[in-house]
């Protein structure tokens, strides 16, 4: 795509702002609409549409194949962890109750930073499989020509 | 009023698109139909006033699905084989009788915002009323998916784990020969096609 100069300036201005809006969404899901489901796919698009337009060699450099590989994982191991933190504080599975140092008398904050935690597992998992399934079809697919389409 | 405009232009235009997904059979434009559809499903969802899931439905819906598709659709050939004219009377029946069944069962459910609806009256209130005592977050939707049913979310979470796993052992990213085959194999049906 690189006589496409207007698609490659508008992708490159636009690329920040997606970013930063699936961090908004990602944060700020316990005031408004959104959630780590919403604002990973987000993310992933970010990455996919600099991978359409910039190609698959140099996304895999800005985004190696090995650190999405370990944000699937890991997602799954921080949501996972809460569950398990919270029962070695003497709680249920996934009782944020217990997150906080004080179960008594703090468990609101106890359940914000737990559901805090467990969106962040959310986001960093749903982003990564997207960009990781995206790696997957565009690799296996080779590059494609402008003409094909 | 304003609003049952808005309805009324939505589901009209989801039905045009609808039948152009079933009409047309350049593959291109049926996935990009289709992510038009998810994105009126979208706004027809905020009419609704569920901001949360139109969010997704415009996300996962409009944005990601048409990627992954035109993914596919790069393995595979960009126009439809043309069927056969016959033996259509079969599946014209089973959807006709399908949708029929549909409507029949739309009689027995609850009207639209019926406060007396089961899903308003076992723990939706619950929900509402102990959320601000219990987790302090002003998105309910938020604390019932993280907090009420956290253990549902994690099945979520692993559920999309595993569908990355899944496309990973099925198109494996270290069998490139196998992939510049299965491309020139879409190629040759390409040349097929035209």
């Amino acid at each position: 795509m690189n006589h496409h100069i207007v698609l490659r300036v508008i992708t490159k201005i636009l690329i920040a702002p997606i970013v930063l809006f699936g961090l908004y969404v990602q944060f700020h899901g316990d005031f408004g609409a959104g959630g780590g489901f919403q604002a990973g796919v987000i993310i992933a698009v970010g990455f996919i549409l600099y991978a359409l337009i910039f190609g698959l060699t140099t996304t895999k450099e800005v985004m190696p194949l090995w650190v999405v590989r370990t944000a699937t994982c890991l997602g799954v191991l921080i949501y996972a962890g809460v569950g398990v933190y919270t029962m070695l504080m003497g709680g249920n599975f996934l009782d944020y109750d217990f997150v906080a140092a004080d179960p008594v008398g703090d468990a609101i904050a106890g359940q914000h930073v737990g559901i805090l935690l467990i969106e962040a597992g959310v986001g960093l998992t749903v982003a990564s499989v997207m960009v990781l399934v995206f790696y997957g079809f565009a690799d296996a697919a080779g590059p494609i020509d402008d003409e094909e389409w | 009023m304003s609003s049952l405009v808005i309805d009324l232009v939505l589901f009209t235009l989801l039905v045009v698109v609808a039948i152009q997904i079933v009409r047309l059979n350049h593959l291109f434009v049926v996935t990009m139909l289709s992510g038009v559809f998810s994105l009126l499903t979208a706004g027809l969802f905020i009419t609704m006033d569920a901001p949360d899931v139109a969010f997704t439905e415009a996300a996962v819906g409009a944005g990601i699905s048409t990627v992954l598709m035109l993914g596919t659709l790069a393995f595979t050939a960009q126009r439809q084989k043309e069927s056969s004219g016959g033996a259509q009377v079969v599946p014209l029946f089973v959807v006709v009788a399908t949708g029929m069944a549909l409507i029949y069962a739309t009689f027995d459910m609850p009207a639209f915002g019926d406060p007396q609806a089961p899903a308003q009256t076992h723990v939706g209130p619950y929900y509402i009323q102990q959320t601000p005592a219990e987790i302090d977050v002003p998105n309910i939707v938020t604390a019932v998916l993280a907090s009420y049913r956290g253990f549902d979310t994690l099945g979520e979470v692993v559920v999309v784990f595993m569908a990355g796993v899944g496309v990973l052992a099925l198109l494996g990213h270290k069998h490139r020969r196998r992939g510049a085959i299965s491309r020139a194999q879409a190629a040759a049906r390409r040349e097929d096609d035209a």
